[in-house]
């Protein structure tokens, strides 16, 4: 049997495990309360969300600049593993976020980006003109979210952007069989 | 019916993007929450742990300095001096399976995809509150019980040997709270 780590932890121990159970300390947390009186903290939070929301272009105004700066930063001063990273973290924010703000279309270019950053096998050799129009689509869905008729273009474009992305991504990636499947796989960002 | 005292709880919130930290703010206070620290990347966050020694932490996969699964893997250090049971709520813009097994096996009690919403990230509260998994600690695993299920069906060989999993649940709040006393 294992050394009980502190009086309250139970622990069962097997040939090649151990279980462990503790007294949940959470418990404390949970009471009844009367339905009628219930304010539904879910709608409570959404609500507030939507009080944000006045902010989100601005906010995707200022992922953008710094997608954009990271990608000039690359241009400038040459591929260094540092910079390809915060490339990355840039484009992975944008697709972590951009549904949140309102911007869906956005995330699903940036997923792209991910993609390609992310599966490539040697970044130096990504076509430079893939990186720059995933870039500029991003930034051209973002600045004309508003304009009328943009949505369907918006998302043409960013169809294609994932077209030509996946159609690269399978050739360099014909030998990584552990790369292709996840390639392959359908997008997990919301398009609608 | 049952509800939290988000008031209560108190949270680590970590993820290097100050968007999404206000965002997880606004929402954790809606649901309640007073406490709720931040941290902007795994480190600071790790001495945030030990500081202020909360009760969830919710972090991000893709950090500087020190991502959000190097941050789980040094929270579920079973022989350390700080609590290595707190329940982790990975919330992240990666969602392969792939990675959802690397989370797990760092010992991330739930995951919650990006884009985040009000609802999922209430769920996810609740599981770790109300339906706490026993921890498994083995040569190379300390964390939640990654069986979240029995699987009567199953064929395969027994990976955990020595024993039938005689895995002691943890009783649902739930049920403990309806118990009388």
């Amino acid at each position: 049997m294992a050394k009980e780590k502190s009086p309250t932890l139970k622990v069962q121990a097997f040939a090649d495990h151990h279980v462990i159970t503790q007294p949940n300390p959470l418990r404390r947390v949970v009471r009844l309360v009367d339905e009628k009186n219930f304010e539904d903290p879910v709608a409570r939070a959404e609500k507030a969300l939507a009080g944000l929301s006045d902010e989100f272009s601005d906010w995707m105004a200022i992922e953008c600049d710094r997608l954009a700066a990271a990608h000039s930063s690359i241009v400038r001063n040459g591929l260094t593993v540092a910079a390809r990273d915060e490339l990355f973290r840039a484009a992975h924010d944008i697709k972590g976020d951009a549904a949140t703000f309102g911007y869906p279309l956005a995330a699903v270019a940036a997923e792209s980006l991910c993609r390609i950053i992310e599966h490539a096998p040697d970044f130096n050799r990504v076509p430079a003109d893939l990186i720059v129009h995933h870039i500029n689509a991003i930034q051209a869905i973002v600045r004309e979210h508003a304009g009328i008729g943009t949505a369907g273009m918006a998302k043409e474009l960013s169809r294609k952007l994932r077209g030509v992305a996946d159609e690269y991504l399978t050739v360099v990636n014909r030998d990584r069989p552990e790369h292709l499947e996840a390639i392959l796989a359908p997008s997990i960002v919301p398009v609608d | 019916m049952y509800g939290i005292d988000f008031n209560k709880l108190r949270f680590l919130v970590c993820d290097d993007n100050a968007h999404m930290r206000r965002i997880l703010r606004t929402l954790l206070h809606s649901f309640g929450a007073r406490e709720v620290y931040e941290a902007e990347d795994g480190a600071t966050a790790l001495e945030m742990y030990s500081h202020y020694v909360p009760d969830i932490v919710i972090t991000d996969w893709s950090m500087p300095i020190f991502d959000g699964i190097e941050l789980a893997q040094m929270i579920r250090q079973p022989d350390s001096k700080g609590n290595p049971f707190a329940p982790i709520i990975m919330l992240t813009g990666h969602s392969e399976k792939r990675r959802v097994t690397v989370a797990r096996d760092a010992g991330v009690t739930e995951f919650l995809a990006k884009p985040i919403s009000a609802k999922g990230l209430y769920q996810r509260i609740l599981n770790v509150v109300v339906s706490p998994r026993p921890f498994i600690k083995t040569k190379n695993y300390f964390g939640p019980d990654r069986r979240r299920n029995t699987n009567n069906a199953y064929i395969g060989p027994e990976r955990r040997s020595g024993a039938q999993p005689e895995i002691v649940p943890q009783p649902s709040l739930l049920d403990k709270a309806r118990a009388p006393g």
